[in-house]
């Protein structure tokens, strides 16, 4: 008889994509990292795909806005980001998990939490209780006060998914952030995800096509820094064919996605 | 809130079996949340089942708060970014004050050299700013690098706590010696703000580097080598100090953006 009405529906967009990238040029070191890349999301998870060296990562550190990119147009949640932009507004809405992050060894897991809640300058009042419940969605609670330099790699990939959501993001990019994870961790992730992406922008970067299958709304699929497929998991498993490499269907779509790409720039 | 709705509707409200139209309800929720007096009367026209089904949850969420773990603690947790800070800097801090007190003993047993504490003030608060803003010092640099707290604000922060022992320790050092105060803490404000300056556009520790490098050979060397005190030192110069000062913070300020991204050069 009634549903619930989720906080996206009724809160008034001034932006049609959440993140909007238009000729996006990202150097990594000299090298073009992201090169000529085209991309709209809205709200829902999306899976971003690619081979090593794709500019998977290059990419996620442009949208955090940790890199400032080399060309093109970048624009989250309706705000430019690009050139000499002020990042402050659009920061507090973003999440950001790095592939690899460091950390203060000695802080507690509810301490790094909580200076990363600070840092992301939310209200004084409101930090105790985000930075528990964000502890309680990645399952950590009972690691709460155990030192950073304690815990097991799944630990500290679940902590720092706990400081990426801690103020509730509009925008969220996970790089990699199931590795270190066992089975049963990540299956309650995929859910995490999935109640994440009903009022966010969460993109997750990952190698693992089984992944994005289960737990995305929607496929990206980049490589040598462009777009080679935006579309829905559905529609990748249809894209393989039974000569193509790999163990399920939407490996198989995914390789073959490839393959077509690369004989077309070989052109 | 003066007109409750008939009895036998919040019957039939409390009544999952009962086929009540939607805006029926509606009407009956909104008013629900404002009186007490119609939901005990809610509660009172619930089936025997549904009052097991609260009793058992109350008794369940009961128990999970007298089992479960206690409250943490509130702590001032604001103390917590500076802890870590704290600890990185000691060794450094401690070695600039030793160089300082070194400084100060050699100055009184060798008389004719010139004041080897002026010599040193402008250099003294680099080696610890090039630390607290390095991204090979701070282990969360990637992630801080993508807070709305990133920046020269930050970095202004952490500079004002090198400072804090930086500039007691040269005030004490520059009163054993015997020399002007304003020609010991004017410089090192300048070079602090020169490094900020420069660093906005190579990095903070390439800055101190490059500055602290320039300094030694431009200056500490040969009035070591000739035992005059430069001109830039002496009795009178403070003014330009200070106004130097002025001019690389204002620029500094200028150059703020410049500082809120992860840039290779940190
Ligand atoms: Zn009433």
């Amino acid at each position: 008889m009634m549903r619930t009405v989720s906080a996206d529906e009724t809160a008034p967009t001034t932006h049609p994509w959440a993140v909007h990238a238009e000729e996006l040029r990202v150097r990594a070191g000299r090298h073009l990292a992201v090169d000529g890349l085209d991309l709209a999301l809205g709200t829902g998870v999306h899976g971003l795909l690619g081979p090593n060296g794709a500019g998977k990562t290059t990419l996620m550190r442009a949208l955090a806005t940790v890199v400032k990119p080399a060309g093109g147009r970048l624009t989250l949640l309706g705000e430019a980001v690009d050139g000499r932009a002020d990042l402050r507004r659009v920061r507090r809405g973003l999440g950001y998990l790095p592939q690899q992050f460091g950390f203060y060894p000695r802080f507690t897991v509810r301490e790094f939490v909580e200076y990363m809640a600070w840092l992301k300058e939310m209200p004084k009042a409101a930090v105790p209780g985000a930075v528990q419940r964000a502890i309680d969605r990645v399952g950590l609670t009972a690691k709460a006060g155990a030192r950073m330099k304690t815990l097991s790699g799944g630990m500290l990939r679940r902590a720092g998914i706990a400081q990426a959501i801690v103020n509730d993001p509009a925008v969220l990019l996970l790089d990699e952030p199931t590795v270190g994870l066992d089975p049963e961790q990540r299956l309650d992730f995929r859910e995490l995800l999935r109640d994440l992406g009903v009022d966010s922008c969460v993109l997750v970067s990952t190698h693992l096509v089984e992944d994005v299958v289960v737990a995305c709304t929607d496929v990206v699929l980049i490589n040598e820094g462009r777009l080679v497929y935006q579309g829905t998991p559905d529609d990748l498993v249809t894209r393989g064919g039974q000569g193509d490499a790999g163990d399920s269907a939407a490996e198989r779509g995914y390789s073959a996605l490839l393959r077509r790409h690369r004989a077309e720039a070989g052109r | 809130m003066t007109t409750h709705p008939n009895p036998t509707v919040i019957t039939r409200y409390a009544d999952p079996a009962a086929d009540l139209d939607e805006v029926t309800v509606w009407a009956v929720e909104v008013h629900l949340e404002g009186c007490a007096d119609c939901r005990a009367l809610v509660a009172g026209s619930t089936a025997d089942d549904t009052r097991a089904l609260l009793a058992r949850v109350a008794a369940g969420i009961d128990d999970g708060i007298t089992t479960g773990p206690a409250p943490e603690r509130r702590r001032s947790w604001s103390a917590t970014p500076q802890r870590w800070l704290v600890w990185h800097l000691v060794p450094w801090l401690t070695m600039t004050v030793g160089v300082l007190a070194c400084a100060v003993l050699l100055q009184a047993l060798t008389p004719g050299l010139p004041s080897l504490v002026s010599l040193l003030a402008p250099v003294a608060p680099l080696p610890g700013v090039a630390i607290a803003w390095s991204r090979r010092h701070d282990p969360a640099w990637e992630l801080i690098a993508g807070t709305p707290a990133a920046g020269l604000t930050m970095l202004l922060r952490r500079t004002a706590a090198v400072l804090a022992v930086v500039v007691p320790a040269l005030a004490l050092a520059s009163d054993r010696a015997g020399i002007s105060l304003a020609l010991t803490l004017l410089p090192c404000l300048a070079f602090t703000a020169a490094t900020i300056a420069l660093g906005a556009f190579v990095g903070v520790r390439r800055a101190a580097l490059g500055l602290g490098t320039a300094w030694a050979l431009a200056v500490i060397m040969p009035a070591v080598v000739t035992a005059e005190l430069p001109v830039v030192l002496r009795a009178g110069s403070s003014p330009g100090w200070a106004l130097l000062t002025l001019t690389l913070a204002g620029f500094a300020l200028l150059r703020a953006d410049n500082f809120r991204r992860l840039s290779s050069h940190n």
